[in-house]
């Protein structure tokens, strides 16, 4: 990079330092806080606790059904991930390789679930699922939540399948392999960390929904998020560290994940893969 | 081919303009869309104009001449707004630093966590940590700088501050995106011809970043405008945080009046559209030529 001494620039540096450490120090603050109530005995008016416990935990699983609500998440999500993938990775491959006339409108299509509030098309889709049957189970859960992933999923992966070079694939369309083959063989080893990217962010981005699950979701299929939310709400039925050790315990779910995902991509890439536009 | 057919076959025809088998993989992800994101949209809209009681308008005369539904657009809007270009302001800065560093993944990582709390945990993180005996307020006037504790939670500041925690990574992040997109070749061009710092932002990487902004701006904005978790657990959900998602929720799942809430979240969608739309046409009188190297 371009070198600079002034002190003008030192002290612009300082200041953007500054700015940062401000951020990240209350962040950790909030989350240390929360750590440390989930922790806590009894905590009130004192800089730290009385004493240390962690029978919240198992206070926050029993009381929650934590174990039923963590099995019906990742029974969404993983659905979630396997359905959008399945149908999102074709269509990005059609549209990354094919110019075909409408091809504005069909991206249009895709980019409007991204730039409309979840709310604003959960309600009227909650209606419509409510009115067939299948709001309040798990499968009305999972179709909502698919109607971002399935557009996040294209746009991610686009500029992975534009990367790849078409000479590749005539090639192997050269040797004999018909689309099948070419797509198992040569097309899914190569597109396999774009793939583990997209999906990896589409299962945090499930985890984390919530006004979809939230507005489609019965009983039985609230997702970590939601329970969690209910709880909140329903404050003062509940002790207020054992609902901090169930946000610690989704936190850490979340969290996992995203350190996984990161491995695998570039921070940047997280947010949509428009950085290349 | 057979040489009794004059014209050429349909398939070749239609491959010619790009459609074949393999553009009908579009197919499934199109109809899905069409079921489930355009029809239930249609089927609200048409909702919408079916109310329970009065005509066709019923809904949209009421949500207008009730202030409080009225209110909640600009409630909403006074939220998101400042959220979003305060989130941007942050952004911009941070990201010309990261860009600078050698190892950025630690530091982008750390700014990217609230991603993986979401809302409810920053909300109960926030209820603990800026409550009158939390460690924000112990630890200012522990300083000395207050001597009161400052109220910041069930009012606008809980809800604001929550929406920048949340929203700031995302903002972040798309901003770095776009400016490692610059060629840093244009820069030291800039550079060698004399241009300090300063000129260098104001003449050649923030043009060409703005387009970008415009587009962080709107998804940014998209996702402070649909506040609804952090508006009832931080703010005042009937008062002074009472934005437009509340009033929808209220309308479809405590009146059970499916039509009004409807009616409500198309208001919604547009008003929200209208500002993306206005965003991306002020966008298109930006430069959009190349900034990258030869890639593009």
């Amino acid at each position: 990079m371009v070198a600079d001494t002034r002190l003008s620039t030192k002290i612009w540096a300082a200041a953007n330092w500054a700015l940062i450490g401000f951020f990240l120090l209350n962040l950790l603050a909030m989350i240390a806080t929360v750590i440390t109530s989930s922790f806590a005995t009894r905590w009130l008016g004192t800089w730290f606790p009385a004493g240390w416990t962690t029978r919240w935990y198992y206070s926050a699983w029993s009381e929650f059904q934590l174990s039923d609500v963590l099995t019906v998440t990742f029974q969404i999500v993983f659905l979630v991930v396997l359905l959008s993938g399945l149908i999102g990775v074709p269509a990005a491959y059609a549209l990354a390789r094919r110019d075909f006339p409408g091809k504005k409108i069909v991206m249009l299509l895709f980019l409007l679930p991204l730039l409309v509030p979840p709310i604003t098309y959960g309600i009227p889709l909650a209606t419509v699922l409510y009115k067939l049957g299948l709001a309040g189970q798990m499968s009305g859960v999972v179709l909502a939540n698919l109607v971002p992933t399935v557009p996040f999923v294209i746009l991610v992966m686009i500029p992975f399948i534009e990367q790849i070079d078409t000479k590749i694939e005539a090639a192997a369309r050269v040797f004999g392999a018909n689309t099948f083959k070419l797509f198992i063989h040569v097309l899914l080893p190569l597109l396999m960390p774009g793939i583990l990217a997209a999906l990896l962010l589409v299962l945090v981005r499930t985890i984390a929904m919530f006004e979809l699950t939230f507005l489609t979701a019965g009983p039985t299929s609230q997702t970590l998020v939601v329970a969690l939310y209910y709880a909140v709400f329903a404050a003062g039925v509940r002790a207020v560290q054992s609902i901090d050790a169930m946000a610690v315990i989704y936190m850490v779910t979340t969290l996992v994940w995203l350190v996984i995902a990161l491995r695998f991509v570039n921070p940047t890439q997280i947010v949509g893969g428009g950085g290349r536009r | 081919m057979s040489a009794a057919l004059d014209d050429i076959p349909l398939k070749q025809r239609l491959a010619a303009r790009g459609v074949d088998g393999l553009t009908l993989l579009v197919v499934p992800a199109v109809i899905f869309l069409l079921l489930l994101f355009i029809y239930p949209f249609l089927y609200g809209l048409v909702l919408s104009f079916n109310p329970k009681h009065g005509g066709a308008f019923a809904n949209y005369s009421r949500f207008f001449s009730d202030s409080f539904l009225y209110g909640t657009i600009a409630t909403t809007l006074w939220l998101a707004l400042p959220v979003t270009l305060l989130t941007l302001v942050f952004a911009v800065p941070i990201a010309f630093r990261v860009r600078l560093l050698q190892r950025q993944r630690l530091l982008t990582t750390l700014l990217v966590i609230p991603i993986t709390l979401g809302t409810v945990l920053v909300a109960q993180g926030l209820l603990a940590y800026l409550g009158p005996q939390g460690w924000f307020n112990r630890s200012l006037m522990w300083i000395g700088l207050i001597s009161t504790p400052i109220k910041l939670l069930h009012n606008y500041w809980g809800v604001m501050l929550s929406l920048v925690i949340t929203g700031f990574p995302f903002t972040f992040l798309l901003t770095l995106s776009y400016l490692s997109g610059i060629d840093p070749a244009l820069e030291k061009a800039a550079a060698t011809l004399g241009a300090g710092p300063w000129e260098r932002f104001k003449h050649i990487l923030f043009p060409l970043l703005l387009p970008g902004l415009a587009i962080t701006f709107c998804l940014s904005f998209v996702q402070a405008f649909s506040v609804f978790p952090s508006a009832v657990l931080l703010g005042a959900p009937a008062g002074p945080t009472r934005v437009i998602s509340i009033a929808a929720y209220q309308a479809a799942f405590e009146e059970y009046d499916y039509s009004l809430a409807s009616a409500i979240a198309m208001i919604m969608g547009m008003v929200q559209l209208s500002i993306v739309v206005l965003v991306l046409s002020l966008r298109g009188l930006l430069y959009r030529g190349p900034a990258g190297g030869g890639k593009g």
